[in-house]
């Protein structure tokens, strides 16, 4: 056995009652904060339960055939949520695909200019890269429970534990993206005396796209794998299902709400993959790499 | 530094003055930058420091109007030498004065103005932006500068055509060819209508034929634009076709500067020589430098004073002399296959008493 070298125990009392202390006097605080984001869920949540069923095939389908002018994705998509719907697990689907959106819309804000930060600077990114290396690796249960400590069971440390986890990668490939641009377009754009604004924006941005677009990909792929842990603690929908049939041992529940978000999974990741191949096409990186 | 800093300024027929401009790579550029002021070689500075001499002392006076070629092979810093012009490299010491301006003192706004309005640039590997359209590329320096849509666009399609890409406004450039490209490199350089045009080994990356095209359209637009034109080579033939200046460039320090004739005849040292073997010098030597100068009577046959030994060849078959005449057709002087051949055969080595 290693030998005792400190007592640690006052170290983790310490820990502990700071928790404590911050829910007690800070929690509601925390609550306020949080707030935008819950509405954000909640906004999608209530419009894509209150759209009717036909209509939010319509879209989806029709943004598949956007992505591949090809009728094999709409048509994988359309029977996909056809299943979602025989097996009466549409409102449930509903639930997840906000909480999927809502985690990928504020990983996008949040993301993106980090990245675009860490591009800029090596010692911003010698920071960053150990912080996402821990948010992909500490086991989410290790900040749930502070975070359902701090704002209660319900949707918020659900949407938190969420974008921890779904985060990391959107940065990761907006830095890779923006670094990776060739060096011979920007060095032309700061010969034609461009600031940094205009280079960002008008080549470094549109030639990382495809990139960037892998990463969005990424984080909804992450991000319906939280589902599950995110029901424990009050996201409902189809994760909640799982833990049901788990729960109750109905084999047939859990198998089917699993499906159904292998199939929320499947519709997501290939219209995404899909614009990104698009984009990559239009700016002629298919035939370079 | 202070005379040298006068002659400078006064010498504003200058487009381009450059003065000692030296630039080392590395982590402590200063330390080197004492080694090699002390007299030590590129090779040696490198070997004691760990750092590269990429321009040693360089001091060039390139006239308005004119096109300047710098010719070197790959790694005697051409490259570093087109790229101080508009700093995208900082030398390490030296004085870049481009008309009539310090660019070592602009701040880096003035910077950006001075590249936005006095600079434009070709590069080797085109450089364009490909996820725009062929004229939103060549508008693109005017977009830049602040230029509205309209106005830019109007501009961007006249230069299309100048360059002859009419009908390929709308493609991306990924759908042209390397030619093609690079003509479109050439007219958003144009399209800035700069008095500097910076070149960087525009060519070479050009198959020979088209490259060949490019080099007369080259001469042609500068003809017309009177554009200064900065190019960097490291092909001495085409040197030689398009510069009405050349500098040869070696390790980053400046062998010899003169026109294409100077260098063909009288090679300063054995680097040079090396390439003046193997150039076609017929087509470097222009007539009106071997000529017999003055009122003759008038000959048969004429050709105009830029033509070149390899232009007049074929006349000798028909006539002994052949008048050389100017732009409004004055005969100015005459030659006769004799002295073109003694001009060819001049230092070809083993043969008379080359360089002695």
């Amino acid at each position: 056995m290693f030998p005792d070298l400190i007592d640690t125990r006052p170290l983790r009392r310490a820990i502990d009652d700071g928790l404590e202390w911050v829910v007690r006097n800070w929690g509601d605080e925390f609550e306020a904060a949080a707030y935008p984001l819950l509405m954000l869920l909640k906004a999608i949540e209530d419009l894509l339960i209150a759209t009717p069923w036909w209509l939010i095939m319509a879209i989806l389908v029709g943004i598949a055939w956007l992505a591949t002018r090809n009728w094999k994705l709409p048509a994988i998509v359309l029977v996909s949520l056809l299943f979602l719907g025989v097996m009466d697990l549409w409102k449930d689907a509903m639930t997840t695909m906000a909480l999927m959106i809502a985690a990928t819309i504020t990983a996008i804000v949040v993301s993106i200019p980090v990245g675009v930060w860490m591009s800029r600077s090596p010692t911003v990114r010698n920071i960053i890269t150990p912080i996402l290396d821990l948010m992909q690796t500490l086991p989410s249960f290790v900040y749930l429970i502070p975070t359902v400590m701090i704002f209660g069971p319900g949707k918020i440390p659900a949407l938190i534990a969420t974008i921890v986890y779904a985060a990391p990668p959107l940065v990761r490939l907006t830095d890779l993206g923006l670094r990776s641009v060739d060096p011979a377009v920007m060095e032309a754009s700061r010969a034609f005396g461009t600031n940094p604004r205009q280079r960002l924006l008008g080549v470094q941005i549109p030639l990382a796209l495809p990139t960037i677009l892998a990463g969005i990909n990424q984080t909804t792929m992450m991000a319906l794998a939280m589902v599950v842990i995110a029901s424990m603690i009050g996201a409902g929908g189809l994760g909640y299902q799982v833990l049901q049939g788990i729960g109750r041992l109905e084999v047939s529940r859990g198998l089917f709400a699993g499906l159904g978000i292998v199939v929320l999974a499947i519709i997501f990741d290939r219209i995404t993959q899909s614009f990104g191949k698009q984009l990559q096409g239009r700016i002629g990186l298919a035939e370079a790499r | 530094m202070n005379a040298i800093d006068i002659q400078a300024e006064t010498r504003s027929d200058l487009a381009i003055a450059m003065r000692g401009v030296t630039k080392i790579f590395g982590e402590n550029p200063e330390e080197a930058l004492a080694l090699l002021q002390s007299g030590r070689s590129k090779a040696e500075v490198q070997a004691e420091t760990n750092h590269v001499v990429g321009l040693d002392n360089v001091s060039l006076d390139i006239a308005r109007g004119q096109i300047f070629v710098v010719m070197g092979l790959s790694g005697s810093g051409k490259s570093t030498l087109i790229r101080h012009v508009n700093r995208l490299i900082e030398p390490t010491a030296g004085e870049i004065v481009v008309n009539g301006t310090d660019v070592l003192k602009m701040s880096l706004d003035e910077l950006r103005t001075y590249r936005r309005t006095q600079v434009a640039m070709v590069f080797q590997k085109f450089g364009l932006l490909p996820h725009r359209s062929v004229i939103d590329n060549v508008a693109y320096g005017l977009e830049v500068r602040g230029v509205g849509r309209a106005e830019r666009l109007k501009e961007a399609a006249k230069w299309i055509e100048i360059v002859g890409l009419s009908g390929y406004e709308q493609s991306q450039p990924r759908q042209l060819s390397g030619g093609q490209q690079q003509r479109v490199g050439l007219a958003r350089a144009l399209a800035l209508d700069t008095d500097i045009i910076l070149m960087d080994e525009a060519f070479s990356a050009l198959d020979p034929l088209i490259r060949s095209g490019m080099q007369d359209q080259l001469i042609e637009l500068q003809k017309t634009l009177g554009k200064t034109i900065l190019f960097i080579t490291h092909d001495f033939d085409e040197a030689l076709k398009i510069g009405h200046r050349i500098a040869v460039l070696k390790d980053g320090a400046v062998q010899q500067e003169g026109q294409p004739e100077d260098i063909v005849l009288r090679p300063a040292n054995e680097h040079i020589e090396e390439f003046v073997r193997e150039v076609n010098k017929a087509r470097a030597i222009h007539v009106r430098s071997i000529m017999e100068k003055g009122e003759h009577e008038l000959c048969e046959q004429a050709v105009s004073k830029d033509a070149r030994c390899e232009d007049v060849l074929p006349l000798f078959a028909e006539s002994q002399w052949v008048g050389v005449v100017d732009e409004t057709g004055h005969q100015i002087g005459r030659v006769t296959a004799k002295q073109v051949i003694k001009a060819l055969a001049r230092y070809t080595p083993g043969v008379g008493d080359a360089a002695s």
